[in-house]
């Protein structure tokens, strides 16, 4: 079926089965709960969080709870509970292997539509009418750095390191991260993390103004539950318009990111960049 | 300012600590990956504790093909 996206629907859409309101959920990829005031969303699934499609399934089901948590909370904190980090992005490998079973045009196709969902989670928990705090560690590179973007403070355990390695594939970050990093950074900065794909330690991130705290070893989590405890003592309603009035989302250049990417996707040498990591056995794959 | 000897020396005692192998164990010309028995996201913990350290940066495209604690002590040495 050319021009079709059933590959890419397969891996994991969890179109009706949304039933009851969950305050707690417990998934493969992801757990979320809810306790006084505060959402506790968990990255747990190994080797270090990779979003794919079953990530993505989870990740839009919390999406659509968000609402619903919202109403009941007044802050979302996101962390990981795998040793390696917060979050080390796309799933390359899912995406290499599940693009190599259908035709070119199909596979571009299943990624636009793969974005697209994302893009619709991450610009949810964006949007979100309360205050998210990453709280990230180890880790945080591509997809993963993209996550922590989306949320309104980033408290970084001192082995955090930041990373946009893309660009070693042939692609420019695709889940927001170039229009999200503008946001919020200095044009030289992005340009530096981009195009030389290098990683940020936590104290350079924090320098450049891209994390708020830095923290112990291993101490990420338990500053994000004080900031959370500090953020109820706000009047929620001024909270909101507050965030609302400094933290506008690029609508616009997410769009733009998305053909991008895909227009690049479709070049031979993201297939030539795929397959080398895939089948990599370096010491240092990371490295851009 | 530490002489090169000094910051080799620093090296070897962080990673002899961290990754629990002995100080003797470890040879500043060796490969660091087979001493220590550690892999890519291994080597980027010691990348971050070593500018933790030392409180500089190091560009990942600089450590590429670094793989025996002398070179390392140099590069960080260099930015110092």
């Amino acid at each position: 079926m050319p021009g079709s996206n059933r590959g890419f629907s397969a891996w994991g859409s969890l179109e009706g089965v949304k039933a009851e309101r969950m305050d707690d959920f417990r998934g493969e990829a992801i757990s979320w709960q809810l306790s006084a005031g505060v959402i506790e969303l968990t990255l747990h699934r190994g080797p270090c969080n990779e979003i794919g499609s079953l990530s993505l399934s989870e990740l839009e089901k919390f999406a659509d709870e968000l609402e619903d948590l919202s109403s009941k909370a007044h802050a979302l904190i996101i962390h990981s509970t795998i040793k390696a980090g917060f979050c080390a992005g796309a799933d390359l490998r899912e995406l290499y292997h599940r693009s190599q079973e259908m035709k070119k045009a199909d596979a571009i196709a299943g990624v636009r539509d793969f974005l697209e969902r994302i893009h619709r989670v991450l610009n949810t928990i964006d949007a979100a009418p309360l205050t998210t705090i990453a709280a990230v560690h180890g880790v945080t590179f591509g997809g993963g750095f993209e996550l922590a973007l989306v949320c309104d403070l980033i408290i970084a355990d001192k082995m955090a390191r930041f990373c946009f390695p893309e660009l070693r594939l042939g692609l420019i970050p695709g889940f927001g991260g170039i229009p999200r990093l503008k946001r919020d950074l200095g044009n030289g900065v992005v340009r530096d993390l981009l195009l030389t794909g290098r990683s940020f330690n936590a104290t350079r991130a924090q320098a450049a103004g891209l994390v708020s705290q830095v923290v112990g070893e291993g101490e990420a989590l338990r500053a994000a539950r004080a900031t959370a405890v500090q953020l109820g003592k706000f009047d929620r309603q001024t909270t909101v318009a507050a965030k609302r009035f400094i933290k506008p989302i690029p609508y616009e250049e997410l769009k733009q990111e998305i053909d991008l990417f895909c227009h690049l996707f479709a070049e031979p040498a993201v297939e030539a960049g795929l397959r080398k990591f895939v089948e990599s056995t370096d010491l240092q794959p990371y490295l851009p | 300012m530490p002489t090169e000897q000094q910051t080799l020396d620093e090296i070897l005692n962080l990673a002899s600590t961290h990754f629990k192998v002995s100080r003797d164990r470890l040879k500043p010309d060796e490969d660091f990956f087979k001493t220590l028995g550690i892999d890519s996201l291994q080597a980027l913990d010691l990348l971050t504790r070593l500018e933790n350290h030392f409180h500089v940066e190091l560009p990942d495209y600089e450590l590429q093909g670094v793989t025996d604690f002398r070179t390392l002590a140099e590069r960080i040495q260099a930015r110092l």
